[in-house]
């Protein structure tokens, strides 16, 4: 039972990743007991599983994940809301109100109009029927402040790191408040513009070298040395 | 532009612009040259010149084209005006319509439509210079804007043609053996389980002439695909190699 990568090795869509008795991980798919890649990305072989860890992908939601969307219609009873995926997805106006909703006095533009900016969590999705969101919990809402960077959904993991390793030292280093929605919109809040331009920054270097080895330390490093040089001048 | 040579193949076996009977055009090809678009590549392979790009998936407009099954394949074949020699209308033509037509159906068999339902996945192929072989090159780029973008795919599909001029089989006409040749031969395949997804053939060949024809072709996609998938790696590995330096 052979495999045909070094582990974290670059593949492309059709590479023979493996061939035996192994089970087709993301972005693989089986075909006469052959392993392929179908994205271009880093192989990873775990136990009996292959998979490929992809370096550009779109969003498909899942429930219970947080995304960050923008409010494109406001309708009849709800919004429509793009969350970044080949899917629109819905907000209902009887999730916002406190009381039963009635068409005929509430307003819903003075809630949520075109263009505003949410964080949102999905409650409901499969691929019959558009995502259906929920702003009913702590931390979830409209966004009022910072600014928001779009990275491919498929390096969210990477910004989080192990265990959130990296994302915690973003948070530490450049003292923002950073909210990462799995759609692949992140946003920003810190106490001054340069130290969100700090962590916009980091979070493009993660985008760009996101295959490659012993990242937080050298983000870890360019942040450092990125505040020296401001300090100085 | 030499018109209408006499001879398409000279005493020393060598063509016109100086290649062996079985030797493709040198390729050049770059993916991600374009930032609005989700995904994208360019290709030169002799003087052929295209760029593709790829937007989707996303929500079907008009919205009665949605699939409930699965997402829906659009492909857009156009030449630009000034691609050709005579100034081209750029108002889509009958051919631009039918290799649309079959350059969507050789892409179609490589990318997971069915994980996606209810959505596009639309194409863009724009001939910038055309010189012979545009049809193959275009399924070429196509496959690797479309895996540029993330969209899941099989394999990529490489394409590549042969043909018939002075009587010899050879493989990548350009445009001038193409039309003084005898006959052309478009193929179009996913290498690593060897199929076949376009074959198309003008003129005339022999049952032998066109099965070594078709090897050869097949041989052709085969080198394609190796320049694609460099292609398609040689953005990441620079970033790796300039981050271990």
């Amino acid at each position: 039972m052979p495999t045909f990568f070094e582990k974290r090795e670059l593949v492309a869509p059709g590479d023979l990743l493996a061939e035996g008795d192994y089970i087709a991980g993301e972005n693989t798919y089986k075909e006469n007991n052959k392993i392929y890649a179908t994205r271009i990305g880093l192989v990873e072989y775990e136990n009996r599983k292959v998979s490929v860890v992809a370096l550009k992908a779109f969003y498909i939601p899942r429930v219970g994940d947080i995304v960050i969307g923008k409010i494109v219609e406001v309708g009849v009873s709800g919004w429509s809301v793009d969350i970044n995926s080949p899917y629109l997805a819905l907000l209902k106006a009887s999730d916002v109100m406190e009381r039963t909703f009635n068409p005929r006095r509430d307003d819903l533009t003075s809630i949520y109009d075109v263009g505003d900016m949410i964080i949102a969590k999905i409650t409901a999705y499969d691929r019959t029927h558009n995502p259906l969101l929920t702003v009913n919990e702590p931390g979830l809402g409209k966004i009022t402040r910072g600014q928001i960077v779009r990275v491919t959904p498929a390096k969210i993991p990477r910004i989080i790191g192990r265990k959130g390793s990296m994302i915690n030292m973003l948070k530490r280093e450049t003292g923002c408040r950073i909210t990462l929605g799995q759609n692949g919109l992140i946003l920003i809040s810190g106490r001054s513009l340069e130290s969100e331009r700090l962590a916009v920054m980091a979070i493009r270097k993660i985008e760009e070298e996101s295959h490659t080895s012993g990242l937080t330390d050298r983000v870890a490093e360019m942040i450092r040395k990125e505040k020296e040089r401001v300090k100085n001048e | 532009m030499s018109k209408n040579p006499e001879k398409l193949i000279n005493e020393k076996g060598l063509r016109l612009d100086g290649r062996k009977p079985d030797e493709l055009r040198p390729v050049k090809i770059e993916v991600g040259v374009l930032s609005n678009a989700d995904g994208s590549a360019y290709i030169e392979q002799g003087k052929s010149k295209i760029l593709a790009a790829v937007y989707g998936p996303k929500e079907v407009h008009p919205r009665h084209l949605a699939l409930p099954d699965r997402a829906v394949l659009r492909c857009r074949y156009h030449m630009a005006p000034f691609s050709v020699e005579q100034r081209k209308s750029p108002a889509p033509s009958r051919r631009e319509m039918e290799l649309s037509k079959v350059i969507r159906e050789a892409l179609e068999p490589a990318v997971f439509l069915e994980y996606y339902p209810r959505t596009s996945i639309d194409i863009f192929i724009e001939v910038l210079q055309a010189d012979g072989g545009t049809r193959c090159a275009g399924i070429t780029v196509a496959s690797l804007a479309l895996a540029d973008a993330g969209v899941p795919m099989r394999d990529l599909v490489a394409a590549c043609a042969a043909g018939k001029i002075d009587g010899k089989i050879v493989l990548d006409l350009t445009d001038t053996e193409d039309k003084n040749g005898e006959a052309d031969l478009p193929v179009a395949m996913m290498p690593t389980a060897e199929l076949i997804t376009l074959l198309q053939m003008d003129g005339m060949l022999t049952t032998e002439e066109f099965e070594e024809a078709l090897n050869l072709a097949v041989q052709g996609c085969k080198q394609i695909y190796e320049a694609q998938k460099e292609a398609l790696k040689a953005k990441y590995i620079e970033i790796k190699e300039a981050v271990q330096e």
